[in-house]
Parts: structure tokens; C-alpha cells; sequence
């Protein structure tokens, strides 16, 4: 949505030089759009499709001509004249000092492509020896649907917007506390049974790093029993109401263990309801044996 | 939106608190959606309601936040997050008369207490602005104690402007600021219009005297242009740089000439209503202004029939409200986190609308350029530490380091110069070499200093530089807003490094120290972050504290 189609006649277009090649995009298309959106090889981390981008975990910075500092290319939009380098060793020093202070405070065993950018720009997230401050917070556990594990928490925002005012709008999480000592919390880290939670789970489907995640997957993977090789992704309409909402299920040994929708449906946006969520059991109430 | 399950209503007084602000309401939400919208336009006077509860009750109650809640229509839990962002602010019960004892550069310096070591259930508090006086201690919430007594400058000269009514006998006075040409100034820019006034303060060659150092012209003739209106005014009172008070001491002690500057600048940029973020613990400046306020009120020299009003909002207790763009969020009622830039403040500021933020020195200069064509070449400084007299001199931009340390009366006795940290903890550290440097923008930027907010704490043989770096460490570690990776944990991994190198690790840490200052400077959302590693690395480099 924020990038407009640009191969509308009418649509106004600038013309920038990224890594020494002329660009012309749409006008308001971020840097990281014009370079071939995620996965791009920029990385990554706080960024997702569907939520308007906080810019907050600064790994996907770019050098910008004229610019004091580095820029966050998911969110600043290309100008007419804008020089643009995605590959310096200033730009790999902020990168690898990013996910060296992520990966020293919180878990990221869960966040896609960590080791490969570890890799990539040289991040050594143990060189900050085993006395580091860490983000450490109980797993709560306190419904049946679905827990929360902030000591893998990024504080990306995304569960934030997306539970407020950018799709759900119940408002029932925010940003409380300062500094490393911020959190995602409840009003006054109440469980979710006494918040106002509508278990829409739109907060699971776009945490990046495991933070949120179905009791269903976590059972499991402490089980030792979750295993995406084994398994399959069906996509279907959710039969509860006529809206006709697209829904992705996940499916393990004839089982459904986790729902998704596709971010990119032009339904949902990747967003749901409790019921297209979370009311998969009578798919799967199988005579006993 | 959220339904409310709790039960536990909020207590009279916690309602009386709130009803102050938001007047007489009905807690049931379906009154209150019908006009849904009016409720939610009220959200600025969130932190005032935040006050109000925190000043009588002593802190904010789960009830209260619920009622809060209703009453803005917002969620629980987004009251909870802005309350929980300010220090000044408790979300447990405690007594509403709190001490708080400054635990910061100059007052560590002069042998106060550490974080560790404040006794009593005091409240350890970052710099108080109260270093010319350190170790200092102020008492919020007592309902009928005097707030400590006004700083005066010291070293005053004839040539003073921004400083020439400082040390009059009674601030307040209207009729004394009248007789000495008091609201003349005004009455010119009047003349000269807007563009006159831009034109004049161009010629002037100001400068925010915040830290940042922009052309204050430039500023006002962005938002003069924009076509969006309202415009808003936003005098920067939130001082909160250790080792800074200066704005305290212009406010305490000529609160009429910042009023009159307000007005020039709202003439100049087309705001009729100005605001002043004043720091939460300047309780003395608080009341000051207010009652400067009310009289310039009463006598028409604001309000309706003088086009420009003032409005005081208190500050919480979050140095990073400080920031252009976290003051908007701040006063807005959310937390006090800084935005993006761009889109800038002049074209989407304060509700999104254009917006000119000054500090209370740099509009200080504005009515001697209006009425005298003056020229900005002065400046405020903040001397604290080993000097014989530590207060406010006003100075020639351009004064040497050593003939300002010899305006305070020099060096204490048996004093030898071993540092002096310039421009704030975000600044840097001059050394006993430095004393002819020349305090102006260029000269410092050469040898990677600045004037900042024109602190210039004096450091002898007694005082352990390490610690010093110690509390600057953890002063940017608590008041980093929390919002971006590189200032929350760079922060807290430059504490660390700073620790291990004081019990005598060695190369690799200061190694580290540099990895993390360099991202913290390219990639931190604010200036805060950005600059968070300036003085410890200065104190490195150019005074080798830690090698």
C-alpha cells in the first residue's frame, strides 16, 4: 500500500542513484522497496509487510549522500537526486553492531536468517561475555491459546500496531517502562484473561521472532516434537462467516498445529479473528480409536 | 476497544484529581463514546491528569489508571505505558512528599551520593540543574514548602544582555519590568511584522543555544511559510543536560523577558498560542512563570486581547522529552518517544501541524536583536565544580577557557586542573592543556568538542574522572527512551565495557567501547543515542581515562 504501482501513467516518479545504478521509482517508495523489498539482501528485523515500519531495530541502514548519520532504508522514501549505498564498512559496522546487541540481550534462535547475517557481517554476539544484561523474562503462560516469551522479544512494535490502531484496535498491549528495561505489558503486565484481549492473534502473525507464539507450537517444541520438515501448508477459506477470510493452516502428521493468512491477501492482510485463529479443534475431533 | 474487567472503582480523591482537568464526568463509556471523538481530542491532557494524580495521591493506582482510561477514551494499557515512561511518576504506593537527591556529575564531584549510597528512602535523582550548589536535594510534593530559593548569576558585568535583570530584587515585579523598557521590544517587532522579525534575528546571526546550534531564523521563516495553520511554539524548558542550568536561572529570575520572547517568536511564525516544556523538577521556575503568566494576563499583556497566550506543561522526569520530536509525543500524551526525521518539525510538528522549537536562552536573545539590532555574539555558560564561585556567566562567544574559569573566580584553592567536561554529558572533555581554547562553535569542532548547552564543569585532582564516566554511562543507559537497539542496548553494553575497564581490564574493551560508540552515532534514531558515547570517548582519547 505504500508503494504505488509504478506503471501508472499518472503516477509522479524520482530518479535516484542506488549502489551506482539509476533508479526511477514511484514517488513515497521507501529505499528498501526500490531495492527489491525483503530480501533484497538488506536485512531486516523489525520490518513487515503489513504494518506501517517503526524503523526501530536500525539493522537495514543505508548511506544516503548529504545524510549526517545512516538511514533506515525500510521507511525513508526515495527523493528525486537521492545517492544511495547499501554496502559500506560503515554501514556492515552498524549492521553487525545490531545484531551483536540483539543477539546478546535476547534470544533470536527463533528470528529467520540471524545466522546467516551473523555470518555475513561478522557478528559475534558472545564478545560481550556471559555477565551481559539480558532480557530476561518469565515465558507467561496464561490461556490456552496462545504464550508470550519477551525474552525473545525485539520490541519491533509490530504486535503493538497491530493489535492497535493499524488493524485491531483493541489496544490491550503497549510499550511500558524505559530503556533496556521496556517491555510489551499488558496494563500493568495483567495475564491476558484479565486484559481485554480478543485472542485475535493478529500479534502472533507478525512477531518476527518467536516472541508470541501458539500454545499448540510451543507444547510441541517442547515436546521436541515440532518439525517444519514434516510440515504442510493448506490454504483454505475459514467456513465461520461470510467474510471469507483466506487462512493457511499448518499442518503436522494430520494434525493442524498452528493458522496463518497469507500476508499479502487482500482480505485479510494476514490479519484474523479469534474463531479463523484459533477454532481449528472440531476439524480434527476424530473418533477415538 | 477494550472493555475494563476490573472492578475496583477509582478512589474520590484519585477522581477529584482527574476531574480537575477534565472536569465533572459520567465514567460510563457509552456517555462518554457518544462523543468518542471530543474524548479522544483531550489526550493532551494526559500527562497534566498523570500529575494530578502523582502530586496527591503520591502515585498512579490501577483504578486510576482504568478511570483515566475511560475518561480519554483511550485503553488501560496505553495509559500504562505513558505513565510507566516518566521518572517522576510511581506506579506503587508511596508518600506524595518525595525527596529527590541529586545523583549526578557535579554532585558526585562534590562528594555526594551515589546511586548505591542515597539513604533514607530518598529518591535518586538525575542532575537536578542545581550544580552551582551541588551536592544538591530538592523535596517534591510538599504541599507548603518553599521550593529552594532562585539561582542568581555570578560575575555579573555591565555589558550583560541576557543576564541584565538577573539578580533584581523581586522577579515579578511587572511594573519594574515595564519602567525598564519591559514589552518595548514587543511593541517593535510589532512594526517590523514578521518577516522584519525573521529578517532582524537572521542578521543577528542566533543560534539554538539548546545544543544543536541551528539558525533560528531559518526555523521560524519554515514555519512562517507553511500553509498548514495552526503553528505552534515550543520554548524548550525541559533542561535536563547534566551540568545545565541555565534556563532555570532565566526563568527564576526574568520570567517576563521570556514571555515577551514568546511573543515576538509567535509574531514571527504565526502562532498565537505558545507552549513552555518546563522540566518537572523546576518547581521554583514553575511557579515563577506561572504567576509571571497570570499578572501578563491580567494586565493584558496575553490573552485574547493581546493575541499570544502562554500555556506551562510540566515535564515528567524523562531527559529524552528534551528532544524536538519527543516533546511533541510528551505533550500529546503519549510516550515521550523521539519520531522520525523526516518529515520535520517545521512542516509536521506538534499534532502535525508546523511547529518551532527554541530554547528558553536562544528566545532570551530575541528581544535585544528586535529593539537594539544586536548582534547573538553572547552566550550563557554553566559553571560548575572545582571554581571558587560556580553560577551562570554570560561571555563573548569566543572567551578562552581559562578567562572563563578565571570569571568564576578561578580554581579553588589547592585545586589543580585535571579536566573539564564542555557541553553536557553529551559533550566532551577538555583537558588542563585546553585553557586557551577558544569557546566558539568552530574552534571546538576542530578538536571534536562543543559548546552543547554551555556547561562547563571544572574537574580537580580529587575527583575520580572514572566514575564520573561511570555515571555518565548509566545516565544515558536510564534515560534512553527504549525505542531503537542501537541507544537501548548500546547503552547499557558502553555501562558494561565502562565497569570491566575500571576494575582494569584493558585493549579489547576499549575496543568494544569504540565498535559501540560508532553505532550508537550512526545508527540511533535521536541525538540522544547519537551522542551518547561523545564525552566517554572524548575522555579517552583526549584525556586517556581508562588506558
Amino acid at each position: 500500500m505504500r508503494a504505488i504501482d509504478g506503471t501508472d501513467p499518472a503516477t509522479v516518479t524520482v530518479e535516484a542513484v542506488i549502489d551506482g545504478v539509476t533508479v526511477r521509482v514511484a514517488e513515497g517508495t521507501t529505499i528498501l522497496d526500490a531495492c527489491g523489498g525483503r530480501g533484497c539482501g538488506i536485512p531486516t528485523l523489525c520490518y513487515g509487510e503489513t504494518i506501517t515500519p517503526r524503523n526501530a531495530c536500525r539493522v537495514c541502514m543505508v548511506e544516503v549522500e548529504g545524510s549526517r548519520t545512516l538511514v533506515p532504508s525500510c521507511s525513508r522514501p526515495v527523493t528525486e537526486g537521492m545517492v544511495v549505498t547499501t554496502r559500506s564498512e560503515r554501514i556492515d559496522h552498524s549492521r553487525r553492531m545490531v545484531l551483536e546487541f540483539l543477539g546478546s540481550s535476547v534470544d533470536l534462535s527463533l528470528t529467520d536468517h540471524v545466522e546467516e547475517w551473523n555470518a555475513e557481517y561478522g557478528a559475534d554476539p558472545t564478545r560481550y561475555g556471559s555477565e551481559a544484561a539480558r532480557v530476561d523474562e518469565p515465558v507467561r503462560i496464561d490461556n490456552d491459546l496462545y504464550v508470550r516469551d519477551y525474552s525473545k522479544c525485539i520490541l519491533c512494535y509490530q504486535c503493538v500496531d497491530a493489535c492497535g490502531e493499524q488493524w485491531q484496535n483493541s489496544f490491550v498491549i503497549d510499550i511500558a517502562g524505559r530503556g533496556f528495561d521496556a517491555r510489551v505489558s499488558t496494563e500493568h503486565d495483567v495475564s491476558l484473561p484479565d486484559s481485554g484481549c480478543v485472542y485475535c492473534g493478529n500479534c502472533i502473525q507478525v512477531c518476527p521472532t518467536g516472541a508470541l507464539m501458539f500454545t499448540s507450537e510451543y507444547t510441541m517444541r517442547q515436546a521436541g516434537t515440532w518439525d517444519e520438515a514434516r510440515q504442510t501448508r493448506v490454504d483454505t477459506v475459514c467456513g465461520y462467516c461470510g467474510v471469507g477470510c483466506n487462512l493457511t493452516l499448518h499442518v503436522q502428521d494430520d494434525s493442524i498445529v498452528k493458522v496463518t493468512s497469507p500476508a499479502d491477501s487482500g482480505i485479510t492482510s494476514g490479519n484474523l479473528c479469534v474463531k479463523g485463529r484459533f477454532g481449528f479443534q472440531h476439524a480434527q475431533n476424530r473418533p477415538a480409536d | 476497544m477494550e472493555t475494563i474487567k476490573r472492578t475496583t472503582p477509582a478512589s474520590d480523591a484519585e477522581r477529584d484529581a482527574i476531574e480537575s482537568l477534565l472536569g465533572p464526568g459520567d465514567d460510563r463509556l457509552g456517555r462518554d463514546a457518544i462523543a468518542g471523538q471530543v474524548v479522544r481530542g483531550r489526550r493532551h491532557l494526559l500527562l497534566p491528569c498523570l500529575h494530578a494524580l502523582n502530586d496527591r495521591i503520591g502515585w498512579i493506582s490501577p483504578p486510576a489508571i482504568d478511570h483515566l482510561a475511560t475518561r480519554l477514551g483511550a485503553s488501560p494499557a496505553e495509559i500504562h505505558a505513558v505513565a510507566s515512561f516518566y521518572g517522576l511518576f510511581s506506579l506503587s504506593p508511596r508518600d506524595p512528599v518525595q525527596r529527590h537527591v541529586c545523583i549526578d556529575l557535579a554532585c558526585r564531584a562534590a562528594g555526594g551520593p551515589s546511586e548505591e549510597t542515597v539513604t533514607d528512602g530518598a529518591h535518586p535523582a538525575p542532575c537536578l540543574g542545581l550544580c552551582d550548589r551541588a551536592p544538591a536535594a530538592i523535596t517534591i510534593g510538599a504541599p507548603n514548602e518553599e521550593p529552594d530559593p532562585a539561582s542568581a548569576a555570578v560575575d555579573r558585568t555591565g555589558d550583560d544582555v541576557l543576564l541584565r535583570r538577573v539578580g533584581a530584587d523581586d522577579p515579578l515585579d511587572l511594573d519594574a519590568y515595564l519602567a525598564n523598557g519591559g514589552f518595548s521590544a514587543l511593541k517593535r517587532a510589532r512594526d517590523l511584522g514578521p518577516e522584519g522579525i525573521i529578517a532582524a534575528v537572521e542578521a543577528s546571526g542566533l543560534t539554538g543555544r539548546g545544543g544543536a546550534g541551528f539558525p533560528t531564523a531559518r526555523k521560524w521563516d519554515a514555519v512562517r511559510t507553511q500553509p498548514v495553520t495552526p503553528h505552534h511554539l515550543i520554548c524548550n524548558a525541559d533542561e535536563s543536560e547534566p551540568g545545565t542550568f541555565k534556563d532555570r536561572t532565566l526563568i527564576e529570575n526574568d520570567p517576563y523577558a521570556l514571555i515577551e520572547s514568546m511573543a515576538i517568536a509567535g509574531l514571527a511564525i504565526g502562532c498565537e498560542l505558545g507552549r513552555v516544556y518546563l522540566r518537572g523538577e523546576y518547581l521554583r521556575a514553575y511557579q515563577t512563570l506561572s504567576t509571571a503568566i497570570e499578572r501578563c494576563r491580567s494586565a493584558g499583556h496575553l490573552g485574547p486581547s493581546a493575541g499570544f497566550d502562554i500555556e506551562i506543561i510540566r515535564g515528567a522526569g524523562a531527559y529524552i522529552c528534551g528532544e524536538e520530536t519527543a516533546i511533541f509525543n510528551s505533550i500529546e500524551g503519549y510516550r515521550g518517544e523521539p519520531r522520525n526525521k523526516p518529515p520535520f518539525p517545521f512542516e509536521s510538528g506538534l499534532f502535525g501541524q508546523p511547529t518551532a522549537v527554541n530554547n528558553v536562552e536562544t528566545l532570551m536573545n530575541v528581544p535585544s536583536i528586535v529593539a537594539e539590532g544586536r548582534r547573538a555574539d553572547r552566550r550563557l555558560f554553566c559553571l560548575s565544580g572545582a571554581v571558587r564561585r560556580p553560577g551562570v556567566i554570560e561571555a563573548p562567544i569566543g572567551i578562552t577557557l581559562g578567562e572563563l574559569i578565571e570569571r568564576a573566580g578561578g580554581l579553588r584553592d589547592g585545586s589543580e586542573l585535571r579536566a573539564v567536561m564542555l557541553g553536557g554529558a553529551a559533550g566532551g572533555f577538555a583537558g588542563p592543556g585546553d585553557l586557551d581554547l577558544s569557546l566558539d562553535d568552530t574552534s571546538l569542532r576542530e578538536v571534536g568538542l562543543t559548546l552543547g548547552s554551555g556547561v562547563v564543569m571544572v574537574h580537580d585532582q580529587h575527583v575520580d574522572l572514572v566514575d564520573q564516566l561511570r555515571r555518565i554511562a548509566a545516565f544515558f543507559r536510564d534515560e534512553s527512551c527504549g525505542q531503537c537497539v542501537p541507544c537501548r542496548v548500546g547503552t547499557i553494553r558502553q555501562e558494561e565495557a565502562i565497569e570491566r575497564l575500571a576494575s582494569g581490564t584493558g585493549e579489547a574493551d576499549l575496543a568494544l567501547l569504540r565498535d559501540i560508540a560508532g553505532a550508537m552515532r550512526d545508527a540511533s534514531i535521536c541525538g540522544l543515542g547519537q551522542t551518547a558515547a561523545n564525552a566517554i570517548q572524548s575522555a579517552v582519547v583526549r584525556l586517556g581515562v581508562l588506558t
